[in-house]
C-alpha cells in the first residue's frame, strides 16, 4: 500500500513538475471568469429586466436550466480531454525514454506502480471536475439563486466517464505508443460520441436499427451513455422533452449500462496491471 | 563461497533475432564480475533477464537466492540502467528521496543516506537543482547515487562510465571498490577494457549472445606469452617446447607459446641450452585483456 502511495505521490509531483495543474488551473479559472459574466448578463437581460406570467416564467426557468447545462457540458468536454491526455504519455513514454526502469527494479510491484500512478491521475481528475462542475455550479447558485438537481449523483457520473477514459488511456500506454493510444482512446470516444447521438436520432424517428447501432456503440465505449445518464438526472422535467439539444436525452442509459461502464473500467484497470506487469521492459 | 547469481540457459529471442542464446554463469558473494563484449552481443538482454526486467524464452536463474524477477530480493538489489533517463521534473535530492522511498526507506536514515551519497558522487553543490540542468555526467552519478541508496547486496552497473570524463571514471572505480571493501558484489557491463582490467576479479567473455569464456583476472595474470627468437629450429625442438607451455607455434622466424608461471621460464632456457640451440632474444609479457579480448572474440567479430 506505501508503494502504491509513493507512486501517486511521484505522479502527483510529475503533473506539477510538468505545469499541468498549473495550465489547467489557469485556463479552468478564465473559463469560469467568461461562463460567470455570460451568464450574469444573460440573467439580467432575461430574468430580471423582464418579468412575465407564470408560463413566461417556466420558460425562464427552462432557459437558464439550458445555460447550465451547456455550461456543464462544456465542463464535461474539458474533463474527457484532461482524463484522456494526462495519463496518455504516463506508461509509454516512461518506458519509450527508460524513466521505467529504474522504477520498476525497486522492490514495488508493476501492478502497484500501474495503480499509483492511476491513483495519482484520478486524484487530480476528479479535483479538476470539482474545480469546474462545482464552479459552474457556484456561479448559477450565487448569481440566479438556481440549484441543479441531483447534482451529487450527476456529478459522480461525470466522474465515472472520466475515471473510465483515464484508465483506457492508461491501458493502451501498456501495449502502445503515445500517440497511437491517444488516436485509440480519442477513436473509441468518437465511436461511443456519435453512437449516443445515433440512438438519440433512433428513438425520436422510432427508427430500430438506428437505435440498436447505438446501443452497440455504446457497449464497445460506455463514456457518452454516462453523460447522458448524468445529464438526465441533473436536468428539470421540461428541458428533459425538449428534443435534440446536445443533453437531451430521448433514449435514457439503463441501469444496465451504468453496471457495464462499472465493470468495463474495472475490466480495463485489471487488464493495465495483467498487461504492464507481463511485458518487457 | 556463496552465489550471488547462478543462472542455467537462460535464453531470448525477440520475433526470430536471438538476442541472447545461452546465458549460464555464477558470480560469487563479494565479486566483481566483468561481463565484455562488444555492442549488440546481448549483455544488456542479458543484464534486463537477471534483473527480472525482461522475462526469458528458456532457462533458469538465481539472484541473491531469490528466483529471478523477485520482488522482495530487489530490496538488496541496485542498477543503474545504460541508458540513464530520470524524472528530470525532480532537483537531485527529491530523485534521491523518491527512489529511496520505493526502497522502502524513509525517515532520517534516508535523509542521512542521501547526503552522504550525494558527498560521495560529488553533486551536494546541484543537490536542489532541477536534474533537467544536469549534464549526461552528472545524470550518471545521480543515477549511480541511486543505485546505491539501500546499501546494496548486489549492484548492477550498465556501461556506468559511459558519459563520463576521466574523473567521473575515477570516482566510479573508487565506488566499485569500495562496494567490494564492503563485501557487496558488483555486476558490470563495460566494454571498456582498461577500467575492468583494474575492477573485476572475473570476467566473462560475450559473443552473439553466448557466454564464450569465463575466466578469474587473477588467473590470467599467470599466463604469460613468451616470444623467442632461436637458431635451427626444428620440430622436434617444438613438440620439445610443449611440455612448458601451450599454444607452441612458429612465425615469421620466431617462436611463440603461452606458459602459466613464470618459474617456466629458466627451465626452459636451460633446456634450450641443453638442446644446444643459440636463444637471441627471450622475452615474456602479461597478455592484456584487450589482447586477449581481441583473439577470444576472433577476427570474425566486426565493430558493433
Amino acid at each position: 500500500m506505501m508503494e502504491i502511495l509513493t507512486v501517486a505521490h511521484l505522479t502527483l509531483h510529475e503533473i506539477k513538475g510538468r505545469k499541468v495543474a498549473l495550465a489547467a488551473l489557469i485556463l479552468g479559472v478564465a473559463f469560469l471568469l467568461v461562463y460567470g459574466a455570460g451568464f450574469y448578463f444573460v440573467y439580467q437581460d432575461v430574468f430580471v429586466n423582464s418579468p412575465g406570467s407564470a408560463l413566461r416564467r417556466a420558460q425562464q426557468s427552462a432557459g437558464l436550466s439550458f445555460l447550465v447545462m451547456a455550461g456543464l457540458y462544456a465542463v464535461n468536454f474539458l474533463m474527457v480531454m484532461m482524463a484522456v491526455l494526462m495519463p496518455v504519455d504516463t506508461l509509454a513514454g516512461d518506458i519509450r525514454s527508460g524513466v521505467i526502469q529504474t522504477l520498476v527494479t525497486k522492490p514495488v510491484r508493476r501492478a502497484s506502480i500501474v495503480l499509483g500512478k492511476w491513483l495519482g491521475f484520478w486524484v487530480v481528475l476528479a479535483l479538476y471536475l470539482a474545480m469546474m462542475a462545482g464552479g459552474i455550479l457556484l456561479i448559477v447558485r450565487v448569481i440566479a439563486g438556481f440549484e441543479v438537481q441531483n447534482a451529487p449523483a450527476g456529478l459522480a457520473l461525470m466522474l465515472l466517464e472520466g475515471t473510465l477514459l483515464m484508465t483506457l488511456s492508461i491501458l493502451g500506454g501498456t501495449r502502445l505508443s503515445t500517440l497511437a493510444n491517444g488516436v485509440m482512446v480519442f477513436g473509441l470516444y468518437g465511436l461511443a460520441f456519435i453512437g449516443g447521438w445515433l440512438e438519440q436520432a433512433g428513438v425520436l424517428l422510432d427508427n430500430a436499427t438506428t437505435r440498436n447501432i447505438g446501443v452497440i456503440a455504446s457497449l464497445i465505449m460506455p463514456s457518452e451513455a454516462l453523460w447522458q445518464l448524468a445529464s438526465y438526472v441533473m436536468q428539470p422535467a421540461l428541458l428533459r422533452d425538449m428534443p435534440a439539444t446536445p443533453f437531451s436525452v430521448a433514449s435514457v442509459p439503463s441501469t444496465a449500462m451504468l453496471a457495464w461502464a462499472l465493470v468495463y473500467t474495472l475490466g480495463a484497470l485489471l487488464l493495465a496491471l495483467r498487461q504492464f506487469s507481463k511485458r518487457d521492459l | 563461497m556463496n552465489l550471488v547469481i547462478e543462472s542455467a540457459g537462460l535464453r531470448k529471442v525477440f520475433g526470430a533475432k536471438v538476442a541472447v542464446d545461452d546465458l549460464t554463469l555464477t558470480v560469487g558473494q563479494g565479486e566483481v564480475f566483468g561481463f565484455l563484449g562488444p555492442n549488440g552481443a546481448g549483455k544488456t538482454t542479458s543484464m534486463k533477464m537477471l534483473l527480472g526486467l525482461v522475462a526469458p524464452t528458456a532457462g533458469a536463474g538465481r539472484v541473491l537466492g531469490a528466483p529471478l524477477g523477485d520482488v522482495q530480493a530487489r530490496a538488496k538489489m541496485g542498477f543503474l540502467p545504460e541508458h540513464f533517463r530520470f524524472q528530470d521534473w525532480l532537483t537531485g535530492r527529491e530523485f534521491l528521496r523518491f527512489h529511496g522511498r520505493l526502497y522502502g526507506l524513509g525517515g532520517g536514515a534516508l535523509t542521512g543516506r542521501i547526503e552522504q551519497l550525494l558527498e560521495r558522487v560529488d553533486l551536494l553543490d546541484a543537490a536542489d537543482r532541477s536534474l533537467r540542468g544536469y549534464s549526461k555526467g552528472m545524470l550518471q552519478r545521480i543515477g549511480l547515487a541511486q543505485a546505491l541508496l539501500n546499501r546494496p547486496a548486489l549492484v548492477f552497473l550498465d556501461e556506468p562510465t559511459s558519459g563520463l570524463d576521466p574523473l567521473g571514471r575515477l570516482l566510479v572505480r573508487d565506488i566499485i571498490i569500495e562496494l567490494r571493501e564492503q563485501g557487496a558484489s558488483v555486476f558490470l557491463n563495460s566494454h571498456l577494457l582498461s577500467e575492468v582490467e583494474v575492477t573485476c576479479d572475473r570476467v566473462a567473455f560475450v559473443k552473439r549472445g553466448c557466454v564464450v569464456r569465463e575466466m578469474a583476472l587473477a588467473e590470467q595474470a599467470g599466463d604469460i606469452a613468451v616470444e623467442l627468437k632461436l637458431g635451427n629450429v626444428d620440430a622436434a625442438l617444438l613438440g620439445g617446447l610443449a611440455q612448458f607451455g601451450r599454444d607452441v607455434r612458429q612465425m615469421n622466424g620466431l617462436v611463440r607459446l603461452t606458459v602459466s608461471t613464470e618459474a617456466a621460464l629458466p627451465d626452459m632456457a636451460r633446456w634450450l641450452v641443453a638442446q644446444g640451440v643459440s636463444i637471441y632474444r627471450l622475452a615474456a609479457d602479461h597478455k592484456s585483456l584487450e589482447a586477449l579480448f581481441l583473439e577470444v572474440m576472433g577476427e570474425d567479430e566486426r565493430p558493433g
